[in-house]
């Protein structure tokens, strides 16, 4: 699905990413974690074409995706931060990706299901943040791409919201669809991921299942045995 | 690349900021028409004005354009989209939005006044013509500089000095430099410096066709000799498509490498 070689990428001097290679099979759950300041974000990004690497090729549904745009048409992306053109309406902001992207009858449904109906007709600026990730995570879902790339979902999110949104990556995750997930949440990760990268200063540390991680660092739980690792190396 | 100007365009005119610019250039041409009988003599005042005012306001709207969709870029950057149908599209969508407050707003007093009767409509087009040519590159300009530098504060204050650069400063330069080397034959020379300055350059062109060359003595006849004829003319209008061309072609390729 998504194929990594050599990736390099550094912001001025600061070097986020030093040499990364990842094999992202079809299907499935796929968690990168990693303390902050530590490139997840950047390498999503790269993946997306927003961040252009130094060095490295990214294969993205078997094309190289070096001046390639029509591929992120395979590519549904939840940004980080969901910061969106305040004078614009829910229901306008909605209508504008359709028309950039096609259209869809998914909408409505996820509309339904995150009870975004009475904002409809508010202005971005003037929603809370954990509406504004609601819209956000309608805006990612609506569209019917094999892979969805998901930055930190449940920011802001109350639980009921939280619950909709794990049946609903379980749910697409059945219809065979990849996803790759970065949380600080670490019951979440756990929770819905099959498989985690865990990257450390620009590097891969360990690429593997959650209980592969628990014997490798001799800890019975999952949040202890991602502690244990960010000690031994900073400690 | 449409879609993009479309909605950069219908933003823009949603904005209070396009109708306070209509407002101002509708007012001014209104003012100016009451107050002076002769319509070549508004001309000459209007073209002060916008020699000035519209390099200002293409550099400053195009830079604050840019900080301001930051997060929409973003959007549209993880969309199936190409990079330069984005910015070529929000340039477009500013730049003309600028230029239609530009035309709509100058042009419906004078066309109120009878303009189409009068002999002032080809120096009248001539002022619309290149205001919209310093809209587009000013605005241009201003996106290269707002593409380079993240910080806000930085970006207006290089985008300031542009415009004082070459509205003010480089006439100062090239005034001190005639001076100094007045001994030495300079028409070529004088040529040359205009050609180079797209807001120096609009104003030669609109004196040369109001025929006030007189006025400027020597160097006014070789310039009335090259800027009057129609080869002078294109020359111009080829100038300042460069002036134009250039910068969207940085703008373009710079904003490829860019990381987001």
């Amino acid at each position: 699905m998504v194929i990594i070689e050599n990736l390099h990428k550094k912001f001025n001097k600061n070097i986020v990413l030093s040499g990364i290679d990842l094999n992202i099979n079809e299907g499935g759950i796929f968690a990168i974690l990693g303390p902050n300041g530590s490139g997840k974000t950047t390498l999503i990004k790269s993946i997306l074409g927003m961040v252009i690497p130094n060095k490295g090729t990214l294969t993205v549904l078997g094309k190289n995706i070096k001046h390639n745009s029509t591929y992120r048409n395979k590519i549904d992306y939840l940004p980080q931060i969901a910061n969106f053109p305040s004078n614009l309406k829910v229901k306008e902001l909605i209508k504008m990706i359709k028309d950039l992207r096609g259209n869809t009858l998914e909408d409505e449904h996820l509309i339904n299901l995150f009870k975004l109906e009475p904002f409809l007709n508010k202005k971005l600026g003037n929603l809370s943040g954990g509406t504004k990730q609601k819209v956000n995570i309608v805006l990612t879902f609506m569209f019917d791409s094999p892979l969805i790339i998901l930055d930190e979902p449940t920011t802001g999110l109350d639980p009921i919201s939280l619950i909709r949104l794990k049946e609903l990556i379980q749910s697409e995750k059945a219809k065979g669809k990849t996803f790759i997930i970065t949380s600080h949440i670490m019951s979440f990760v756990e929770e819905v991921s099959d498989e985690i990268v865990f990257i450390l200063e620009g590097k891969i540390y360990f690429k593997g299942s959650i209980n592969e991680l628990k014997t490798k660092t001799n800890q019975p739980d999952f949040e202890h045995a991602i502690a244990s690792i960010l000690i031994n190396n900073h400690a | 690349m449409l879609k993009i100007l479309k909605y950069s365009f219908y933003d823009l005119m949603r904005s209070r900021w396009s109708y306070v610019y209509f407002a101002f250039y509708l007012i001014l041409g209104i003012v100016l028409l009451f107050l002076n009988t002769d319509l070549s003599k508004a001309v000459i005042t209007l073209m002060n004005v916008i020699i000035v005012l519209v390099p200002l306001i293409g550099t400053i709207f195009g830079v604050m354009y840019y900080y301001n969709s930051k997060e929409f870029t973003e959007l549209l950057l993880a969309q199936p989209l190409n990079r330069s149908s984005i910015f070529l599209g929000q340039y477009l969508g500013v730049a003309l939005s600028l230029s239609m407050s530009l035309i709509l707003g100058l042009g419906l007093p004078f066309v109120f006044y009878g303009l189409f009767k009068s002999n002032a409509i080809w120096d009248f087009s001539l002022l619309l013509i290149t205001g919209t040519f310093l809209t587009l590159i000013f605005t241009a300009l201003a996106f290269n500089i707002a593409l380079s530098n993240e910080n806000k504060i930085k970006g207006f204050g290089y985008a300031i000095l542009l415009w004082l650069f070459l509205a003010v400063i480089y006439d100062g330069l090239f005034l001190m430099s005639l001076v100094l080397f007045e001994d030495y034959p300079l028409d070529k020379l004088s040529l040359f410096g205009t050609m180079l300055n797209p807001i120096d350059l609009s104003r030669t062109l609109i004196l040369l066709k109001l025929d006030i060359s007189a006025l400027l003595g020597y160097t006014g006849a070789v310039f009335k000799k090259f800027f009057g004829t129609n080869f002078g003319l294109i020359v111009s209008i080829i100038m300042l498509s460069v002036w134009v061309i250039l910068p969207v072609f940085r703008m373009l390729n710079k904003a490829k490498k860019k990381d987001f």
